[in-house]
């Protein structure tokens, strides 16, 4: 038991040691330029040196992510849960929805920040649109999902439709509504990069288009890991909320 | 494009006196699941009428308690709280409905689980779970589909038992669907066979054997009998 649990940790991790190793042999090896493709002890390096600027930068980005992201289970699971219930706003929604979806956040970024301006808002309404989307769908759809034992067992106690919905719609929903929030906590931080590359004063997506237009590729390499760091963190986060909401779902493991 | 109406049950009628166990015993597909499913309010008859202590049942009352074929708990409840579900729902859930959650759980077997998750109970603990649920209000009638129709054959005698038991202790009226036999002569003080579909009542059988009921009675020549008889009415054997 601790044997494995061990060896899931450590595996891994030899896994990404020897990718870093092959790297920076290949770089010294074949002589590969800095600003090309900089080895990890560069990148390490510039992560080191400029860890100041790495964490000022990553605070904006952390920021606009979370914010984006908490709008979007803030208002998509009520929009999903009117859209699962309602016949008529889920013919009216839907293909709504579904059209939104398919505009490609990365055009519609532009009218955005002018729009919302160089700030937060900007990042902010763009985490929130990619965010939104899958929270949406995967809500509705576990609203959908209730097993019919479940509801038959309230219809013959004749919950009332509220009862119904606090009872057993929306805890038999939650599983769905975290696999949508695990995808849309990522989404979010893709979201922020995006308004930073279109137009910001701040944030690691700035640092890291910085960095290019420099030359800098060390920093620029830095700025992505931190970046994806980030993206680790916030999954996580959702992960061990989802553990202390459901306590059940390890309960049969 | 319109097909004819199914017709599941043509015409049933019977009398249940308060305190009895009536099995329902049928062919699969008899409909003998949608009588038990019109009886709980669940679905409307389209036409006829139950009456149940001179009361039209047309919607579900909370004071009849169903226990269906899947344990049907809530996973993201703990046991206990699976138990006091309806009182929840019908605003009842205080000490004392606590108490006798805690009490029932131990009649069944299952002190001690109160606080585990439905997912680390077997299928046999899950339906007795799913019993204590059905019996937390005190309903005057339990109607019970197929409840041990999932459960392997041992689990499932010792569940036949339970239910006696239970019943005996609670003084609940049982109505009870089942497709097997031995299940129906076992546990029943009448024994209603339906006949294919559309439903019409095959034999009533009024059992007679003394409770309690143990395994010896399932080998004595009376038990026997009125397998055959049942046999008989559902044209199994001649």
């Amino acid at each position: 038991m601790m044997m494995r649990e061990w060896r899931t940790a450590l595996y891994p991790l030899i896994g990404v040691f020897g990718i870093l190793v092959l790297w920076q042999v290949y770089v010294v090896a074949f002589g590969v330029s800095r600003i090309v493709l900089p080895g990890p002890l560069d990148i390490l390096r510039a992560s080191v040196e400029n860890w100041q600027i790495l964490l000022r930068e990553s605070w904006p980005t952390f920021v606009e992510s979370v914010l984006g992201f908490g709008l979007a289970v803030v208002i998509g699971i009520p929009v999903a849960v009117c859209v699962a219930n309602s016949r008529l706003l889920n013919l009216t929604l839907y293909p709504i929805l579904i059209a939104t979806q398919s505009v490609p956040k990365v055009a519609v970024a532009p009218i955005i920040l002018v729009w919302f301006g160089l700030g937060l808002q900007s990042k902010l309404v763009i985490a929130f649109l990619v965010a939104f989307f899958p929270i949406v769908v995967d809500t509705a759809a576990g609203m959908r999902a209730t097993p019919t034992g479940l509801l038959e067992l309230a219809r013959s106690l004749r919950a009332s439709p509220l009862q119904v919905f606090l009872k057993v719609q929306f805890p038999a929903a939650l599983p769905f509504i975290f696999a949508g929030s695990k995808v849309a906590v990522t989404l979010a931080v893709i979201g922020a990069v995006i308004g930073e590359f279109v137009g910001s004063l701040n944030g690691l997506g700035n640092l890291l288009l910085t960095a290019n237009s420099q030359l800098d590729s060390p920093l620029a390499w830095a700025a992505l890991i931190w970046l994806s760091v980030l993206g680790i963190v916030l999954f996580a986060a959702v992960v061990i909320a989802e553990r202390i909401v459901m306590p059940w779902s390890e309960a049969g493991h | 494009m319109n097909k004819d109406p199914l017709v599941a049950i043509e015409d049933i009628s019977f009398d249940l006196k308060r305190g009895d166990l009536v099995s329902l015993l049928g062919p699969s597909g008899c409909g003998k699941t949608t009588f038990l499913k019109i009886v709980a309010g669940l679905i409307p008859a389209t036409s006829g009428t139950v009456q149940i202590g001179g009361r039209d049942v047309s919607q579900p009352h909370p004071d009849f308690g169903v226990v269906f074929q899947q344990a049907n708990l809530m996973p993201w409840r703990t046991v206990i709280n699976n138990v006091l579900f309806p009182m929840e729902i019908l605003r009842r859930r205080d000490a004392d409905a606590v108490a006798r959650a805690t009490e029932l759980l131990g009649l069944v077997g299952l002190s001690g689980f109160e606080q585990s998750y439905p997912a680390q109970l077997s299928g046999g603990m899950q339906q007795r779970v799913a019993l204590c649920r059905a019996l937390i209000h005190r309903p005057t009638l339990l109607l019970m589909d197929e409840p041990f129709g999932a459960l392997d054959e041992l689990t499932r005698m010792e569940m036949q038992d339970l239910l006696l038991d239970i019943r005996a202790k609670t003084g609940a009226t049982v109505m009870f669907v089942t497709h097997s036999i031995s299940e129906a002569v076992y546990i029943s003080d009448i024994v209603v066979v339906f006949s294919k579909r559309p439903a019409v009542i095959a034999d009533y059988i009024e059992v007679g054997l003394p409770y309690p009921r143990s395994a010896e009675l399932r080998y004595s020549a009376a038990f026997t009998q009125l397998e055959h008889r049942a046999g008989r009415a559902l044209g199994i054997t001649r």
